[in-house]
């Protein structure tokens, strides 16, 4: 367990670079990690799909799947991956402040 | 990221229910992680996206020496007498049973997890001499389809990839 400062906040990371403890996270520390991701700007789209992560771990305790993702928040399969190209399972999850999703769906 | 260009290749070759699903789980897993995926539906494996057949793919409990009476909540290993298997009616229970468990885990149909790769950018292709064989056409395949090619064709495009046979 490694801490790294992201928009000026510290925070705990894992080896992969996600954030480890969700409290820790913040819209700005977001913002930096999507441009790490390679996303530029978050738009209004992204932020929908972010948000609802951050909701459904709060509630469930662990990062949701793709499958949930698209099933629950009312995004579909094509913009999901569109949003968070290249490997959305993983970017969705770390700019969210989640750990990867454990479910194989 | 490190593994940008990573690609994985299925070849499905099995047209049972319990064989349809490795290709789905993996490739939704690769996609999700960035990986490009190819599917290759070969000889039986082309039930997966033959519209006529993608929804009734069966799991007969007959000579599947795996399949014990646990799943039906019967505690222990017992086993089913393989003249059970026979019966009518008893694989489209072991299917029934298996949709329902498969269903319990939050694991859609095939039909709709083939929709999903293909939304999330997997490419299908059939395979050509198993399509002349069964005499059918690309109109018989699911939309996602995006052509019929030969082995050789497969062979070029799914350079790089590791390759998985199912």
């Amino acid at each position: 367990m490694t801490t790294r400062t992201i928009a000026g906040k510290t925070v705990q990371v894992n080896e992969e670079g996600f954030l480890t403890d969700p409290a820790e996270w913040t819209k700005e520390i977001a913002a930096e990690l999507a441009k790490e991701e390679g996303l530029g700007v978050l738009t209004p789209a992204h932020w929908a799909v972010i948000e609802f992560c951050r909701k459904d771990a709060a509630s469930t305790g662990k990062a949701p799947t793709l499958r949930r993702i698209t099933a629950t928040a009312g995004v579909s399969t094509k913009d999901l991956f569109a949003l968070f190209p290249k490997g959305p399972a993983k970017k969705v999850a770390r700019i969210s402040g989640l750990t990867k999703p454990e479910g194989c769906v | 990221m490190a593994e940008q260009n990573r690609k994985v290749a299925f070849i499905c070759s099995k047209g049972n229910l319990d064989m349809a699903y490795p290709a789905l789980i993996m490739g939704w897993a690769a996609l999700g992680n960035g990986i490009d995926v190819t599917i290759f539906f070969t000889f039986w494996g082309m039930d997966m996206i033959n519209k006529a057949r993608v929804d009734h793919l069966e799991i007969p409990p007959l000579a599947n020496s795996s399949m014990k009476m646990n799943m039906m909540g019967i505690p222990g290993y017992i086993g089913i007498p393989q003249i059970m298997g026979v019966i009518p009616g008893m694989t489209p229970f072991a299917s029934w049973l298996m949709k329902k468990k498969m269903d319990g885990l939050e694991v859609p149909p095939v039909r709709e997890y083939l929709q999903m790769l293909v939304d999330g950018g997997a490419k299908l292709y059939a395979c050509k001499m198993s399509v002349d064989m069964f005499g059918l056409k690309k109109e018989d395949f699911i939309d996602g389809v995006i052509d019929i090619v030969s082995a050789s064709d497969f062979m070029d495009m799914t350079e790089g990839s590791q390759i998985i046979f199912i």
